[in-house]
């Protein structure tokens, strides 16, 4: 029987066909939010504003991205052998603003370089006997 | 100052012993401090057991005023601010700042359990970043936009070592060589393992008073507080940095002139009336040596870009325009976070009063320290002899 596929948090990206990350957005500023955790607006030139739950382009490009090859402490979740795995930074472009993610995929082999043009995609983060935890990953975008 | 190791013993032992010395060294009793200010981390869940009054208690109470500071690396010299707002104000005349950690070995971690509503404990769980990941996202940008290569940030590296040799403080007392880093690990690309600062154990102490109160103890030319910049970020903030998941966005306001860490550095030179061409040394923060050359530009030795040439031309040891990290910086001391922007304020101090004997900057007039932590913290001071 598959396993079921769980977010890895909760009401920060949607989960269907065109996944996408979800912020927020000042209505009078225009400004977004990411994570989405906070309900106040904080941009200080429109104190107190409404604001919105919005998703973010689901396109962006690569600000700058690394690759580590240590398994880091808890609460990250290794696989057993640990993997090395690439933390990249995304600049998208609307929202001007850059936002983090794993990115789904082997940097080197894809030659992964600062400007790339990257896609959100949904990725497996961990796993355990009853479910598949997921969250959102970027991939580079083939020309 | 408390040599910085890895003893593993209690934080405190290692806070009395710099308090100590920083009170011998100013001829102060501790019996007339008035005011203690503690740099604090958390341990045991919470922040209060680091505090000044854990020091206060362990020097043996004495009735002074205390507060206690948490703004991660930018504990200690927030601390200091505290202590010198209470001097400036009148309230008091003359005042202790303690910074001491143990620290665990290996990466620094999140508070343990389940904590989904702390963004540090969130970056670890799903996304795996850990504080040399934002380093390396800070010195890939270097690489790809400003034509540095991984031996410019060696030779950081090389030259904190060599600067370090002969710092009784320092952990780490050994000479790197450009092949030691280039064979060392990797741990986050483009950074290797001995380019990523180490957390150690250690603690800092110094003494502040009036003007006055320094020349009835008989010290003539005390080294002065000209400036202390504890500034948090405008928004937006369009660096990403630890623990955040995302910058602000500029969509709906246009980001600032300044960055943050340029923003650290401006508000301490506009206090101090000096600017960079005035700075005989500097402390600034190496988290990895890349960063450090992010910090020739913060403190505007050179323009956004250039410092990879500061480093090749020998800028940036003894002999060029401005001495940077002559401690060894964080690459010869590893990170004991409370204590350590108090340490640099304390090897900028020695510097000024020519006591810093085979690593001292000759004719030191006017230096500077710097740092950044997590959560919008950061530090910078300006002295002068």
């Amino acid at each position: 029987m598959p396993k079921e596929r769980v977010p890895a948090i909760e009401g920060w990206f949607s989960m269907g066909g065109e996944p996408a990350l979800v912020g927020t957005r000042g209505k009078e500023s225009g400004s977004y939010f990411f994570p989405p955790d906070l309900a106040v607006s904080r941009d200080p030139s429109a104190v107190g504003e409404e604001y919105e739950n919005v998703e973010l382009s689901r396109t962006g490009t690569v600000w700058s991205y690394t690759t580590n090859h240590y398994e880091p402490p808890a609460p990250y979740v290794a696989p057993d052998p640990f993997e090395p795995y690439t933390v990249v930074a995304v600049e998208l472009a609307r929202e001007k603003m850059v936002v983090l993610g794993q990115y789904e995929g082997d940097a080197v082999a894809d030659g992964l370089a600062v400007g790339d043009e990257v896609e959100l995609v949904l990725g497996t983060l961990s796993a355990d006997d009853t479910a598949e935890y997921v969250v959102w990953k970027w991939r580079k975008v083939s020309a | 100052m408390h040599a910085w190791g890895k003893w593993g013993r209690n934080f405190v032992e290692y806070g009395v012993a710099a308090a100590r010395a920083a009170l011998d060294d100013a001829g102060v009793a501790w019996k007339d401090i008035e005011f203690v200010a503690g740099g604090e981390t958390v341990r045991n869940g919470y922040p209060g057991f680091v505090a000044a009054s854990t020091f206060a208690q362990a020097l043996g109470w004495n009735g002074a005023r205390v507060a206690s500071s948490y703004a991660a690396c930018a504990s200690g010299v927030t601390a200091l601010s505290t202590a010198r707002a209470q001097i400036l104000a009148g309230l008091a005349d003359v005042a202790l700042v303690v910074g001491a950690d143990t620290t665990p070995k290996g990466f620094l971690a999140p508070t343990s359990g389940e904590r989904p509503d702390d963004p540090d404990w969130l970056r670890f769980r799903l996304l795996g970043a850990t504080n040399p990941t934002y380093f390396a996202l800070y010195a890939r940008r270097r690489l790809d936009l400003y034509g540095a290569t991984t031996d410019d940030f060696a030779a950081v590296k090389v030259k904190n070592s060599t600067h370090g040799l002969t710092n009784p403080y320092a952990r780490y007392r050994k000479a790197f060589t450009l092949d030691d880093v280039r064979n060392s690990p990797v741990v986050s690309d483009p950074l290797r393992l001995l380019e990523i600062c180490a957390t150690s154990d250690g603690a800092a102490a110094l003494v502040l008073s009036t003007p006055e109160y320094a020349a009835r103890h008989g010290i003539e030319s005390p080294v002065r507080i000209r400036a202390v910049s504890t500034v948090t970020p405008r928004y937006p903030n369009t660096v990403i940095e630890m623990p955040n998941f995302a910058t602000d966005s500029a969509a709906g306001s246009s980001a600032p002139t300044l960055s943050f860490r340029d923003s650290i550095a401006a508000a301490a030179y506009e206090e101090a009336g000096v600017g960079p061409e005035d700075l005989d040394l500097a402390e600034v923060y190496d988290l990895s040596s890349a960063l450090e050359l992010d910090w020739y530009e913060n403190i505007g030795l050179c323009k956004e870009g250039e410092a990879e040439r500061l480093i090749r031309d020998g800028e940036t040891t003894h002999g060029g325009r401005c001495v940077v990290n002559p401690s060894g910086g964080l690459a010869c001391f590893g990170e004991a976070v409370p204590a350590q922007a108090i340490a640099q304020v304390c090897e900028v101090t020695w510097h000024l009063r020519g006591q810093a004997g085979e690593r001292q900057v000759d004719g030191a007039t006017c230096g500077l320290t710097i740092n950044q932590g997590l959560f919008g913290h950061g530090s910078s001071v300006i002295l002068t002899s």
